[in-house]
């Protein structure tokens, strides 16, 4: 959760400053806080759990890229906004339901930091959705771009499901959910989801990362690497 | 030199009288993010909770509490984070609500949106985007006066 947390939050934040409109890039900023605080959240517990005297900075900064456990479709470079958002819609309705279902963990730990992003998802989620369906049905160039960017990422979604033993909760089981958000919002976006079920796999095992992760891991860990004792 | 201890009625008023670092106008305690103070022997511990998980300001805050309190010659304190229940703005003060609005920022609202202007009090209002200049507040524009406005998101 917190490397698909920061991985996103990392490449949302590529927006900052270069967003087509201000509104987009402050809405964008703001997500990628949001993402970047709950990386704070989760990955401060993966260190206390672990106890091995690294704390949340040290796991996402001085950790190589076959050490993260993310979902391909975050690493996914930005592309043009289109892209950007449908990629944010994909992740946020997988996201949304995940943390409902984390939610209700034994770990109280976990169960609290579930509670408290599923309250910012939700919001990101209803953005996300509605500039899906407002670019999807909205101009000529803007349907042709959102329904490229579903065409690229689609191969992505199938991994969001796949459920391993690490896995607290049983996320094969979302799936359905999934579909079920996804379909209404891409119908009313008039959009069409492609029907080769095809998936790439490998980021969340760390078995194999596309080659985008290793770009982004090298700008966004560049500066406490090379400047250790930077402080903020 | 013993020094008694001030009384935990006494702490709530001085923490109401420290101001959130982004919105001046209200209290930490109108903000609803100090969710307990107790003694423990000689060392006052603070509870509180993130409004946003990413909020910049957290740090801050804790600052300034700490600060507000060594000034009133409390030395020992801590700061405990809780993140569950998770803030609601049901725990932002009436008083907090009524600065607020006046301060030109629309106080959250159960049926999602402000129901009027704060500065011409007009109900045409619309959204301009979900985000505002900080994470716990949206865009929206009054029809009438045509201002641009911020609204504290209800979460
Ligand atoms: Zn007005």
């Amino acid at each position: 959760m917190g490397d698909n947390s920061l991985v996103l939050g990392h490449r949302v934040s590529e927006w900052c400053g270069v967003a087509p409109v201000l509104e987009e890039d402050i809405a964008l900023a703001n997500t990628a806080l949001d993402l970047i605080g709950q990386t704070q959240l989760w990955l401060g517990l993966a260190a206390e759990c672990e106890d091995k005297g690294r704390d949340a900075d040290a796991l996402a900064f001085h950790r190589d890229v076959w050490d993260f456990r993310n979902l391909l479709l975050v690493e996914q470079p930005n592309r043009d906004f289109g892209h950007t958002m449908m990629r944010q819609f994909l992740f946020d309705a997988w996201h949304s339901l995940v943390l409902a279902a984390l939610k209700s963990s034994e770990n109280s730990d976990i169960a609290a930091i579930a509670e408290k992003s599923l309250k910012e998802v939700t919001y990101h989620l209803e953005r996300s959705s509605d500039t899906v369906i407002a670019l999807g049905d909205g101009t000529e160039e803007s349907h042709k771009r959102m329904q490229a960017g579903l065409d690229r990422l689609w191969p992505y979604v199938g991994e969001m499901f796949l459920t391993d033993e690490h896995d607290l909760i049983d996320v094969t089981a979302l799936r359905p959910a999934f579909d079920e958000l996804t379909n209404d919002v891409l119908d009313t976006a008039t959009l069409s989801i492609p029907t080769d079920n095809f998936t790439h796999k490998g980021g969340k095992t760390g078995a194999r990362h596309t080659e985008h992760l290793g770009h982004m891991i090298a700008t966004m860990q560049f500066l406490p690497r090379a400047y250790p004792d930077a402080k903020w | 030199m013993v020094m008694t201890k001030p009384s935990i009625d006494q702490v709530w008023e001085w923490l109401d009288a420290v101001p959130d670092p982004e919105i001046p106008v209200i209290s930490l305690v109108d903000l609803g993010i100090i969710r307990g103070v107790t003694w423990l022997n000689d060392v006052l511990e603070v509870i509180v909770t993130p409004t946003y998980s990413g909020c910049p300001a957290t740090r801050i805050i804790n600052l300034d509490i700490e600060t507000a309190l060594n000034d009133h010659g409390i030395k020992k304190v801590t700061l405990k984070r809780q993140l569950s229940p998770a803030w609601t703005t049901d725990w932002l003060s009436d008083k907090g609500k009524a600065k607020l609005e006046n301060y030109g920022i629309a106080p959250p609202q159960t049926a999602g949106g402000p129901t009027q202007c704060p500065r011409c009090k007009s109900a045409q209002v619309e959204k301009i985007s979900q985000f505002g200049s900080t994470p716990c507040k949206a865009q929206w524009r009054c029809t009438d006066c045509l201002e641009p406005f911020d609204y504290f998101k209800c979460i």
